[in-house]
């Protein structure tokens, strides 16, 4: 691979500190980014910044590996497009994944338009993800780790994007990249990964939604005899599949699990049932985004991945109507609108959804031949 | 840091000795110290007792602003507690008194600045004709845009009405002539770095029949104004940078000046669309900067891009992450936030040449033209 201008974003954290030394010593011109992407104003003035300890982390490396840095600010950008879209995506009664939408909207749109407007060919990120040159063009594969790989969180990419897109720790493990970053004597190697959504540092998410959208209480219902088994503090605060802080005031008969297996935005209920409620055998997902040629009406034999840290399920996936849809193989449990399925061919990412509807196992799937 | 400090630094460096001490090493490091406000009060045209040491331009401005506010409301009670200052002041200045504002009862009266950015003398008359005024702390010079301020006329009238005027003289020293014996203010800021001395050294200069009520309390070195042990060593390499400034303000201002055309041609010719802040070059604005803005373009691009190529210079300010931040001097004259945000400024000094200028205007047209791509792509 020839020389590069490349912009790398570093986060603060380990990952992006290896990517970034890998992408110096590969011989590319490499340009240090923080990206600061939340401000909490102190004093009514927007003098105060988030997450300074990372900004600084991130400021160390470039020093020590010897790279111009600088602070974006896309503050902004991501308050519109991610936390907005967030808050509004749980009031309608939908499960979105802010990571993806930064992904999409942001570092690899706003910062990648950036960049390539000043001059430089290509960002690079400490995603655990393969980029290939094949036949047709860059393709998008898994990582070799299969407990890092976060081509999930990157199916939201397309060609364009992909093309511009270096990830230069797919083909490790990270217990190979931690040990090389404290080869490296980075001051980042020992630093915890970070597992939640970064405007909601304490993980809390209900907590988050409720003081961002008002409490909006409603009753939680039995599935099957319509009993109003307890309440809750608005719709946003539970998730299709959840089982844990529920406070149902009605034990059940049989001592028997219940989940949230359905939520009736319209009128503000949160229905719960047994956890077979939860099986889905098949996906209607909308607004496909794909990473090289689009599917077509013809099924073709996937694997579907429906959150980050999911089990792949084979699948028959097609499009109809400018719809994805997925028929899987065996039934998933708990998908909620508003998720993205994205779907593989082998370790190649195809494209991605955002899922708007399901059907439980049992139910009349056919759009074809009925 | 220029020569002449660096080497007072050094010899002084050598000695040992608390300047607040009476033993032998002690008082010869307090005829350092001494010698030193001797040299600056003879640079600056004032009396040697009216020289306190401080630790730099924002300990002068917060014990200026705050010492002269407190002692007044110990003095005149609650009906005088207006400060009266500009948009257009350092952060300094600024914060201090809008910390007043927010937790001692002070009202904050902003004076308008004009399109130049010269603040209005009719407004701070008519302010002072109301009775209420516990200060005015207008700058010198303004460090972003080289307005120079009538801080003469503004000093009789707070005289005139006995109201204490506080100047901001940091960008003003090492520039203009300062002849502060003539000057009928109650303290003057300046600082040591900004004209070639060391970091972290200071003074304000005060009027010697001033009650200030101190900011740091400790040993009251300073004539109970300011506590804290002396660093001789700095002061005395402040003096030599006071005390070579001083002396050839004359070629560098002319020097500069000659720089300052060359660099707002240049700056003009590569890029014709540029809008030049700030007064033009002459008697109403400092000889050592431009600042322009590049409409349009994407700010911190103009800065990543210039650095790039080998040129520093400077947006507003940055924040603690390292943001930068549109300068609240553009703002405060009613510039939009955008224009803001696509400005820059360049500092002339003793190493600046017109072979650096020529280097920023061969680059200024490719950086303006990526940086007004990444303007569109971000809009």
């Amino acid at each position: 691979m020839s020389a590069m201008r490349v912009i790398s974003a570093m986060s603060g954290g380990v990952d992006s500190s290896v990517a970034t030394a890998r992408m110096i010593d590969e011989g590319h011109e490499v340009v240090g980014i923080h990206l600061a992407l939340s401000r909490t104003d102190s004093n009514g003035k927007s003098r105060g910044c988030c997450t300074l300890d990372d900004a600084r982390d991130a400021r160390r490396v470039a020093d020590k590996l010897g790279i111009p840095f600088y602070v974006w600010d896309f503050s902004t950008e991501f308050a519109e497009s991610v936390m907005d879209n967030f808050h509004a995506e749980y009031e309608q009664g939908r499960t979105p994944n802010p990571c993806l939408r930064c992904n999409e909207k942001i570092k690899f749109s706003a910062v990648l338009d950036r960049a390539l407007a000043l001059g430089f060919d290509a960002v690079a990120t400490g995603h655990y993800a393969q980029i290939e040159h094949g036949p047709d063009g860059v393709e998008l594969h898994r990582a070799i780790d299969p407990l890092k790989d976060q081509s999930y969180v990157l199916g939201v990419l397309t060609q364009v994007q992909l093309a511009h897109s270096l990830f230069p720790l797919g083909g490790d493990t990270k217990v190979q990249i931690r040990e090389e970053a404290l080869e490296r004597g980075l001051i980042t190697a020992k630093k915890p990964d970070s597992h939640d959504i970064c405007f909601i540092p304490d993980g809390d998410t209900a907590g988050y939604l409720v003081r961002k959208l008002g409490e909006q209480p409603g009753d939680i219902t039995d599935a099957s005899t319509g009993e109003v088994l307890g309440r809750h503090s608005g719709t946003f605060t539970v998730t299709i599949g959840q089982r844990r802080g529920l406070n149902l005031t009605v034990p059940a008969e049989d001592g028997a699990p219940r989940y949230v297996v359905d939520i009736d935005r319209a009128s503000g209920t949160v229905i719960v049932g047994a956890p077979e409620l939860l099986d889905v055998d098949f996906i209607r997902a909308i607004n496909p985004i794909w990473a090289g040629a689009p599917l077509g009406e013809v099924a073709v034999d996937v694997s579907t991945q429906v959150r980050a840290h999911a089990e792949p399920v084979p699948a028959s996936a097609y499009v109809h109507d400018g719809e994805l849809i997925i028929e899987l193989h065996e039934p998933i449990r708990g998908l909620a609108p508003g998720q993205a399925a994205v779907i593989y061919s082998g370790t190649k990412v195809l494209g991605s959804a955002t899922v708007a509807s399901t059907n439980r196992v049992g139910q009349n799937n056919s759009l074809h031949g009925s | 840091m220029l020569p002449q400090a660096r080497a007072a630094w050094l010899e002084v460096s050598e000695r040992v000795g608390n300047a607040s001490s009476l033993h032998t090493s002690g008082r010869a490091a307090r005829r350092v110290v001494e010698s030193a406000r001797e040299s600056i009060a003879d640079d600056l045209g004032i009396r040697p007792s009216a020289v306190i040491f401080t630790g730099g331009g924002t300990e002068s401005d917060n014990l200026a602003v705050k010492g002269l506010y407190w002692a007044r409301c110990a003095q005149m009670g609650k009906s005088s507690r207006t400060i009266v200052t500009s948009a257009i002041e350092h952060h300094a200045v600024l914060d201090p008194v809008v910390w007043l504002s927010e937790h001692e009862g002070a009202v904050v009266e902003f004076v308008n600045t004009d399109g130049q950015g010269r603040v209005s003398v009719t407004e701070i008359e008519s302010a002072l004709t109301r009775g209420d005024v516990a200060l005015v702390s207008i700058m010198w010079a303004n460090n972003e845009i080289g307005a120079i301020q009538p801080v003469h006329e503004i000093a009789e009238l707070c005289k005139k009405f006995d109201v204490p005027f506080h100047t901001d003289a940091v960008q003003a020293l090492g520039q203009l002539p300062l002849r502060l014996g003539d000057l009928e203010a109650t303290a003057v800021t300046i600082s040591s770095h900004k004209i070639g001395g060391p970091v972290g050294v200071g003074a304000l200069i005060v009027d010697p029949f001033a009650k200030f009520t101190p900011v740091l309390h400790g040993g009251g070195q300073e004539r109970e104004i300011r506590s804290g042990t002396f660093d001789p060593a700095s002061i005395a390499a402040f003096a030599a940078a006071i005390h070579y400034s001083v002396s050839d303000l004359d070629d560098h201002a002319a020097r500069l000046r000659e720089l300052q055309e060359y660099l707002i041609a240049a700056v003009t010719s590569a890029v014709p669309e540029v809008i030049l802040n700030g007064p033009n070059p002459g008697d109403a604005r400092l000889p050592n900067n431009a600042h322009f803005s590049f409409p349009g373009c994407e700010g911190d691009s103009l800065l990543m891009l210039l650095d790039a190529a080998g040129i520093d210079c400077s947006t507003g300010s940055a924040c603690t992450a390292g943001i930068p931040e549109p300068s609240h001097v553009l703002l405060s004259m009613g510039v939009d936030e955008k224009t803001a945000r696509a400005s820059l400024r360049f500092s002339l000094g003793r190493d600046s040449s017109k072979e650096g200028i020529d280097q920023l205007a061969q680059a200024l047209p490719g950086v303006v033209e990526r940086a007004h791509r990444a303007g569109s792509v971000s809009a």
